[in-house]
């Protein structure tokens, strides 16, 4: 039985031998900031505009990931990944630096399990032996694609959240090494009606709290959206 | 309300995020909005004493005080202070003439990235556009109103 209700059950136990994250210096300064192996000094990161900041924090993520593991650009099958712009542009063009095929994902704030799920089940399927998954995100490049403009003098409602400034990768093997991939669950569209754009927690939440009982931990592939 | 249908289901859930959302602080935020709006308010009439002092008078004066505070509104956006402004006074900042200013300028600034004549100059309205547009539109109303009085 590898499917129990919409949890699948990975048998030849995929495992993510390799991972790395950057992260803008507002995440650096919580709880999470001595996991990241390079902060951003400046949230331009050497860049233009704040969409080619967002592409190279992921492409450094997807390098520094594949890196990191002992690997090299040829050993990787497939990169999947995906950011909360238009065209998934900042996925797309940090894929072009890569000899290896790519899968667009796009799930907002899901899109990293989205992606890991995906690569656990090519991998445990045995179509791919390296795949790596990678998200990225910008602040300033999605509050101008979702809100406002950044100088706008607006209010921010205190239970309006921040989307992250970084970007995350792992790898995803055959190998028997590292984190052990034991199920994911592909999670369904749940819209309660929330409205309010600066809510987006409460918009989400139906979607990740549904995790069923026989999971210690889920990798949840849905989303649900402000619509 | 058993939140057996689907519309029990989901106002069941608004009222229990409502319940969760930390309360805003309504009279707090009125009492900055009143202060900086009184106080965008004071400059205002300091510089129109001052250009009146200068020797303006009538439709002149108040055109130039106007634009010395649109002037203003926008070089404070370019400064990256107004937004701080804005988001500490709320309505205090948004509801003068500064405020529309900074409504204009601040996609200007935004979008000047995806190039002078697609980006800033067709993206410059996305926020201050449907103030003009009603604006003009009640205008028109109110013309209307008065022409047939």
């Amino acid at each position: 039985m590898n499917k129990k209700g919409n949890t699948v059950f990975f048998k030849n136990s995929p495992c993510v031998t390799s991972f790395a994250a950057v992260c803008g210096s507002k995440e650096s300064a919580g709880i999470i900031g001595s996991y990241a192996d390079i902060t951003l000094q400046d949230d331009m990161y050497e860049e233009s505009t704040y969409e080619k900041a967002e592409c190279k924090m992921l492409t450094t993520a997807i390098s520094l990931a594949i890196e990191k593991g002992g690997y090299s650009e040829g050993d990787i099958d497939l990169l999947l990944s995906g950011d909360l712009l238009n065209q998934i542009i900042s996925a797309s063009f940090a894929a072009r630096d890569y000899n290896f095929p790519f899968l667009g994902v796009y799930s907002a704030c899901s899109t990293m399990s989205e992606s890991m799920l995906l690569g656990a089940m090519l991998v445990n399927a045995g179509y791919v032996k390296k795949a790596v998954a990678a998200t990225g995100s910008h602040f300033a490049s999605a509050e101008r694609q979702y809100r406002y403009p950044l100088e706008l003098g607006c209010t921010r409602p205190p239970q309006a959240q921040w989307t992250v400034t970084g970007a995350g990768g792992c790898v995803i093997t055959d190998e028997k090494k590292g984190i052990k991939i034991v199920n994911g669950t592909m999670g369904k569209v749940c819209d309660f009606g929330v409205t309010d754009v600066n809510n987006m927690g409460a918009a989400m939440a139906p979607a990740d709290a549904i995790i069923p009982p026989y999971c210690d931990f889920a990798l949840c592939g849905g989303q649900s959206k402000t619509l | 309300m058993t939140g057996k249908t689907r519309e029990n289901y989901n106002e069941n859930y608004l009222n229990y995020v409502k319940t969760q959302d930390p309360p805003t602080q309504h009279f707090k935020n009125c009492a900055a909005a009143f202060g900086v709006g009184g106080l965008i308010c004071c400059i205002g009439q300091f510089i129109r004493y001052m250009l009146e002092f200068a020797g303006l008078s009538g439709d002149e004066l108040a055109g130039a005080t106007s634009i010395v505070l649109i002037f203003l509104g926008c070089f404070l956006t370019g400064l990256g202070v107004y937004d701080r402004i804005g988001r500490y006074a709320g309505a205090g900042s948004i509801v003068p003439i500064t405020g529309f200013a900074n409504s204009v300028t601040s996609p200007a600034i935004e979008f000047k990235t995806e190039g002078w004549i697609y980006g800033m100059a067709a993206k410059m309205f996305t926020v201050a556009g449907a103030i003009i547009v009603f604006g003009v539109f009640s205008g028109v109303l109110v013309g209307l109103v008065y022409f047939f009085l």
